[in-house]
């Protein structure tokens, strides 16, 4: 591992604005914050993954990824962040080395090729180029050929040093805050600066939730200026230290980043979330409150208030139409972080029951509002293997299963409804608008006439019962004058008990009971 | 359950049906080596033909009594007779289905009593089979054609008998006109894993599913065995599909005392499984074939990917009552909403189990106001619905007759539990194909401002 990123773990892992971080002793501060991974029984993504995550949001910057295949190849174009202007973000752009790269160490001469091939093709307003486990361990020297393409071609190239071995995915998002403080932030001015402009970080936009948020933030006359979230054009995250307020959404991923723009250029930060009704009001009168510290007319702050009151109670008049569709429904909550409790209060306050929510990634905090939210801890739960969720399920009665979409099919296979709370979920329900989209997702779940259907018994699962199967006949035999009854000759004998699959041996000797049957036509093409 | 409306209005805008005798033409080309006459002038023919033709993508053996002004006052007897004489020389039909035409109706012939005269003076036409049905352009739509045909068929061909062969192990399977080629060669291979053996009337599944044949023909190149059709009278069972279908099921029970069981619809879980059921009752089969398990676990698991997509759809349907009710049915146990419902002809049983409020005896001008005002997400009608779906920049998925501006029309198949899966999967790939990215005015978000957009370098290097 060069120096360099092994001095930004360092410092990575010395978080004086967290809490947790603050109360380890230096030793175990040392080790990081992510628990030391089990090989055999670990999930979810490296440093390298991490740190696209925070970083791809920003929508014009050509996102090139210095490895072989599997890094960008296997994981492209597979998150929902939303873009409101330029689509190069979602474009995989790889230098996909080869075997002949590596062991030649043609890799550092491919890249700044590739460098050069991207801003040809796209003239983007930058190219974060991110190094990854094969060209740190070959010693690609990443940085000194950002360091030369921005030279040769005007157009900042940013290096993220982000091997995946090096830690996980929370670590990786941190790694990724330190290149945009060490090489973007503060090198473009915001045209006028407003005492209303604030910093977003870490909101991903998925389908659109933060311009659920947006119209709010308008309507105060509040400013996104500075962003490290998604839909940011990379000229936002170069004007952060111009903002007056950073508001960290739901996550201390990148509290470094948030710090480290209070330290350098005293913007104070919050965190706060946009999941639930009563979250987004307090997110909202937090950041009017800090604003109006910070220089903004006080006015602003009755505006906020009046704005919420407004929202609240539209947004309940919208909700209580849909009350008797989800009233009692029984919820799973497998989610973790803020949304462990954020959108439990809505949920109850609609009259569903929620039988139990996972505190994974959650801090204290956040483990003391399920207690306030839920009455006591009886209902929290850490991590859930799949087979214990799935005997939750059943056995507790749920009705609905609300997670990400890796334990979607557990609730599926158990024929039970699911609604993905997670980041690949297809529709946005942030903000007050976005719990109505929310619940009416809930009731389009739970409320699907395809669960009876599913649950219902397949049609060999209960006898067949005789020749009462046939349809009855009814009228006369036209030539005899008979009346049909049991005695008519029409039906087909019941066998004696209920036969198996005639098979091709079978066929052959001639099933007995059925003459001619043998020779007929019949074909078992695929029985 | 649903009314049935009928819009108070004198003009059609962009017909959905397709008449009467074009049904009947369609169920004779599933005989064996026929070819179906129409009794009328030489257009009802023409434009019916080029329907079919541009359906099929196949030449469709389709005649003409070519009725003139004269015979048109006088009588059509003698077209009818030379029609068959020459078609006897051209095509050497075993099977003429012959067909009425608005124009023959409305002066009022009696054909059945014409035909009956014909066929004992002329015994030089024995070896040709020769039917009519009575399909006036002026009443009911596609599918009460083909149902007329396939009464007529029987009325003309099944003996009158009450001995059953149970040895045979013989089912009788009359599929409705909704059904595609492959829709009936799914039916019959299910009946066939019970092993049972189906007698299908009318087969198209034999002759218009698109085959290259051995050499030319003037007549159908496949179709329900002439010989196997008075067999029907010996069959254990008569399963009816589409509700179309149960006056045929009743006639062959009034004849020769067969029982019949009538399935609205063969499409999705539930009525699939009502199939299976009542073949299992039949055969004896407690324990079906493995791989039918199989398809059933599969079509499960389909609806559950499906579900997301088509869970509170919204969506607009316009088809003959028996394929707009198997449809309308099983979209709805997926969740979705049929916001409307249009139809071609009142004679139906099935409007009181469409899941809708109202179904509507109308065009393709009703299906467009309807989708407008139920914010209609996806359009199921045939290919005339593209006029619509481009009104309403709506997807369409070409169901029904005609569709002419895809091939392969022929190959869909949406019954039994394989074709249903089937289905689950192209609506919920059109539903996902049409992707919206959301957009911050979709919230009320104004834009972000210019300043933050990259300006392209004009010049580089």
């Amino acid at each position: 591992m060069p120096d360099t990123v092994k001095n930004k773990i360092q410092d990575v892992f010395n978080e004086p604005a967290c809490g947790t971080n603050v109360s380890k002793s230096e030793q175990q501060r040392k080790k990081g914050c992510a628990k030391p991974l089990t090989p055999g029984a670990a999930a979810g993504g490296c440093a390298f993954d991490g740190a696209k995550i925070a970083l791809q949001p920003i929508v014009d910057v050509a996102h090139l990824v210095h490895a072989p295949l599997a890094c960008e190849g296997n994981g492209w174009d597979n998150r929902g962040a939303a873009s409101s202007g330029s689509e190069l973000y979602r474009i995989g752009l790889t230098t996909d080395m080869s075997e002949l790269d590596i062991v030649m160490g043609y890799g550092e001469k491919k890249l700044f090729k590739a460098i050069k091939e991207t801003i040809d093709a796209h003239d983007p307003p930058a190219v974060f180029v991110y190094s990854t486990c094969v060209p740190a361990l070959i010693g690609d020297d990443v940085g000194a050929v950002c360091q030369a393409a921005t030279k040769t071609f005007g157009t900042p190239c940013i290096p993220i040093d982000v091997p995946g071995y090096v830690g996980s995915k929370n670590l990786g998002n941190k790694l990724a805050g330190e290149a945009m403080l060490d090489h973007v932030i503060g090198t473009m001015e915001p045209a006028e600066p407003t005492p209303y402009d604030i910093n977003i970080v870490g909101d991903y936009n998925l389908s659109g939730e933060l311009w659920q948020v947006k119209p709010l933030l308008d309507r105060l006359g509040i400013r996104i200026l500075g962003s490290l979230a998604a839909d940011a054009r990379y000229a936002q995250v170069a004007m952060m230290h111009r903002a007056r307020v950073t508001m960290m959404v739901c996550s201390k991923a990148l509290i470094n980043v948030a710090r480290k723009l209070e330290e350098r250029w005293g913007i104070p930060y919050f965190e706060g979330s946009f999941y639930g009704i009563s979250d987004t009001s307090d997110a909202l009168r937090t950041m009017c409150r800090m604003l109006v510290e910070r220089g903004a007319d006080s006015a602003l702050l009755d505006r906020c208030e009046a704005l919420i009151k407004e929202e609240e109670a539209g947004i309940w008049a919208e909700l209580e139409p849909l009350r008797p569709r989800v009233e009692g429904r029984r919820v799973l909550l497998y989610t973790g972080g803020h949304k462990s409790w954020s959108v439990v209060a809505a949920l109850q306050e609609l009259g569903m029951e929620v039988i139990g929510t996972s505190v994974r990634k959650a801090t204290d905090e956040d483990k003391d509002r399920v207690v306030e939210v839920m009455g006591d801890d009886k209902h929290m739960f850490d991590n859930m293997a799949p087979r214990d969720m799935y005997r939750l399920l059943t056995e507790a009665g749920a009705d609905l299963l609300m997670s990400g979409g890796r334990s979607q099919f557990v609730a599926l296979k158990a024929k039970m409804p699911w609604v993905d709370v997670n980041q690949e979920k297809h529709e946005p329900y942030a903000g007050y608008m976005g719990m109505v989209d929310l619940v009416r997702a809930i009731d389009r779940a739970v409320n699907n006439p395809m669960w009876a259907e599913l649950r219902g018994p397949a049609p060999w699962e209960e006898p067949i019962t005789g020749p009462n199967a046939l349809p009855p006949l009814s009228g006369a035999c036209p030539v005899t004058g008979a009346l049909a009854g049991r005695e008519a000759p029409a039906t087909v004998p019941a066998s004696t008990g209920p036969a198996a699959m005639p098979d091709a041996a079978r066929r052959d000797q001639g099933p007995a009971g059925f003459g001619g049957f043998a020779s007929s036509q019949t074909d078992f093409e695929d029985c | 359950m649903a009314t049935l409306i009928h819009p108070k209005r004198a003009l059609s805008t962009m017909p959905l049906k397709s008449s009467a005798p074009l049904g009947a033409a369609l169920a004779y080309l599933g005989i064996e080596r026929a070819v179906p006459l129409f009794h009328g002038s030489q257009g009802c023919t023409a434009f019916a033909m080029v329907h079919l033709v541009r359906h099929f993508k196949e030449a469709v053996p389709l005649q003409t009594t070519a009725m003139n002004e004269v015979s048109t006052i006088l009588g059509g007897a003698e077209q009818i007779e030379e029609a068959i004489e020459n078609l006897r020389k051209k095509a050497q039909p075993k099977f003429i289905g012959i067909a009425s035409t608005a124009l023959t109706e409305t002066r009022g012939e009696d054909v059945q009593g014409e035909l009956k005269e014909i066929v004992a003076r002329r015994t030089d036409f024995a070896d040709t089979r020769i039917v009519y049905a009575s399909t006036p352009d002026f009443d009911g739509a596609l599918q009460d054609g083909w149902a007329r045909a396939v009464e007529a068929i029987i009325a003309t061909m099944l003996p009158e008998q009450c001995e059953r062969d149970v040895a045979l192990r013989q089912v009788t399977l009359l599929p409705g006109s909704h059904l595609t080629p492959a829709d009936i060669e799914e039916l019959a291979r299910l009946v066939r894993s019970f092993g049972l053996h189906p007698v299908v009337l009318p087969d198209i599944s034999t002759s218009l599913d698109g085959h290259v044949s051995e050499d030319w023909s003037g007549a159908s190149l496949g179709g329900t065995r002439i010989d196997d059709i008075p067999s029907i009278a010996r069959s254990a069972c008569t399963l009816a599909i589409g509700s179309q279908m149960e006056g045929a099921a009743k006639l062959i029970e009034d004849r020769a005392l067969v029982p019949y069981q009538v399935f609205p619809t063969v499409t999705g879980l539930k009525p699939t499984d009502a199939f299976v059921r009542t073949l299992m009752g039949l055969s004896g089969v407690q324990d079906p074939p493995e791989t039918l398990k199989r398809d059933r676990a599969r079509l499960m698991d389909a609806a559950l990917d499906a579900h997301f997509h088509i869970g509170g759809l919204k969506v607009a349907i316009g088809a003959d009552p028996d394929l707009m009710f198997a449809l309308s049915h099983a979209l709805a146990a997926l969740g979705a909403r049929i916001v409307s419902a249009v139809t071609t002809s009142q004679h139906s049983a099935v409007f009181d189990r469409m899941p809708c409020a109202e179904v509507l005896l109308g065009d393709l001008g009703d299906l467009e106001r309807g989708a407008r005002a139920g914010g209609a997400e996806l359009l199921l009608t045939h290919s005339h619905g593209r006029h619509v779906a481009a009104a309403l920049d709506r997807p369409l998925m070409r169901v029904g007759f005609p569709i002419f501006d895809r091939i392969g029309a022929q190959d869909a198949c949406r019954v039994g539990y394989r074709g249903s899966r089937a289905f689950y999967y192209e609506v919920a790939n059109i539903v996902q194909s049409q992707h919206h990215r959301a957009r911050p005015e979709d919230f009320g978000a104004a834009p972000i401002s210019e300043e933050f957009d990259h300006v392209p370098h004009a010049t580089r290097h």
